[in-house]
């Protein structure tokens, strides 16, 4: 490492493409370019919660294209996707980049958890001897950041003023042109049909790791009979169930966070919930089988499968960038009691079921 | 734009300090403030997520929200485990959000 003066392992990191010298020695330069792997990093991102968790740089400076002392300095996060993003939309331009450690996690969720804050900016600062590689004495923060960051407090500690960015980097060229001002447009958090949809694939994959628990304890309780675990019942009976189940998951999952603005109500649990309810009513009109003939059975469907799927479109209330956490908490306040009552109910339900076949064969 | 619930934010903002720096203006992402007669103002609270970007940047302590993680599935985490919400971004958990 101690050859291109860089904090350990960006070295061999294929967007570092040489050094540049500063008055605190050789910094990695960057280039703005995406390889494969970086295209690859970003689709894997967003689908898998390991790979996510987990996808990270090497806090510190960098330097895109020749900067100098007079050259701007952006500040961003060190998830992977954050910073390439931002590296991206930098370009060939000549600016340094501070990265600060928010352990892999993204600007805004950093921000409101503190790790992109107030103590790690002035931190970085003092840390890479800012004031001696730049005399402008200001950094840029993506305007996100300030949840987590007091501009004054910066300055007064550190000398630098804090300028808040775009929310979106791709905005950096206009707002540079504009003069360092970010409009209206620039400054509101976006939350489009295709920005939610980015999101679906991650929802899915937490619940994943879960549905499969679900499958394995109904096709149990369906084939657990007096002579053994039956598979015939097992499938059949199970299999109906497990129809339901997934069809709940893509009601609150996907389709709710697709159709957010179109399905009445404000509140997230309520809209998953009757969708999920619209889901089960058409999946009951339409699947064909004699154990949806039991009382038991069918309310137990409807009083569940409707809960899950407000339970996920509730979930989806930590993709959104419109909601608060006071408006969680009064749902929360609201749905918890109703899913528990719900979810027992149905319990109940699939336990006297259990019993009225057992009698009958006993 | 879409909307959440109605009258549940708990911003407040005292007038008489607003010294009319206009940083809540920058830093918040729902366009809630205004600008009229030197100083700030609400445009509409029920725009507000309660990111507390505002609170963080007026030097003159002139706005109050309580904020925090806004994501169900953290708030349930501390409900049930009586720990501090995460919504699982920090790998700890595997709830998804952000």
């Amino acid at each position: 490492m101690a050859d291109c003066g860089c904090s350990s392992g960006t070295c061999c990191e294929e967007w570092v493409v040489g050094s540049v010298i500063s008055p605190i020695g050789e910094i990695p330069k960057i280039t703005g370019e995406w390889s494969k792997s970086d295209k690859m990093g970003q689709l894997k991102a967003r689908i898998l919660n390991s790979f996510r968790s987990d996808y990270k740089v090497e806090p510190g400076l960098y330097a895109c294209g020749n900067p100098d002392n007079l050259s701007d300095v952006f500040v961003s996060a060190n998830y992977k996707l954050s910073f390439d993003i931002l590296r991206k939309e930098i370009g060939e331009r000549d600016a340094w980049i501070v990265v600060l450690d928010t352990k892999g996690i993204n600007v805004w969720c950093a921000a409101g958890k503190g790790t992109f804050g107030t103590d790690e900016l002035i931190s970085k600062i003092k840390e890479l001897s800012l004031d001696r590689i730049v005399d402008s004495k200001k950094v840029i923060i993506p305007q996100l950041g300030a949840a987590g960051v007091s501009g004054h407090i910066v300055e007064k500690e550190t000398g630098f003023k804090v300028i808040y960015g775009p929310v979106m980097a791709k905005d950096i060229t206009t707002y540079i042109e504009n003069g360092y001002k970010a409009d209206e447009e620039m400054r509101s958090v976006p939350f489009s049909f295709k920005d939610r949809l980015v999101l679906i694939p991650m929802e899915v994959s937490l619940i994943s790791e879960k549905v499969w628990l679900f499958i394995v304890g109904i096709l149990i309780f369906f084939g657990l009979m007096p002579q053994g675990i039956l598979f015939k019942e097992a499938f059949f009976e199970g299999g109906v169930f497990i129809v339901f189940g997934l069809l709940s998951v893509f009601s609150g999952a996907v389709l709710t966070p697709a159709l957010l603005p179109f399905i009445p109500f404000r509140s997230f649990a309520i809209k998953g919930w009757l969708l999920g309810e619209l889901c089960v009513v058409i999946c009951l009109i339409s699947i064909q089988s004699s154990l949806l003939d039991n009382y038991f059975i069918f309310l137990a469907i409807c009083l569940f499968f409707p809960v899950v799927s407000s339970y996920l479109a509730f979930n989806f209330t930590g993709c959104s960038t419109y909601t608060s956490v006071s408006g969680v908490k009064k749902e929360m306040k609201l749905a918890i009691p109703l899913y528990i009552i719900a979810s027992s109910l149905a319990g109940l339900c699939l336990i006297l079921y259990k019993i009225q076949v057992w009698r009958s064969l006993l | 734009m879409m909307k959440y619930l109605k009258n549940v934010v708990t911003l407040q903002y005292e007038k008489t300090k607003c010294k009319g720096c206009k940083k809540c203006l920058d830093v918040c992402p729902s366009r809630v403030f205004g600008f009229i007669d030197k100083k700030a103002y609400i445009i509409d609270r029920n725009l507000c997520i309660e990111c507390g970007a505002c609170e963080k940047n007026c030097p003159h302590g002139a706005l109050k929200v309580d904020s925090g993680v806004g994501c169900a599935a953290a708030q349930i985490y501390s409900l049930i485990t009586g720990k501090e919400p995460t919504c699982g971004c920090d790998g700890e958990e595997s709830s998804g959000c952000c």
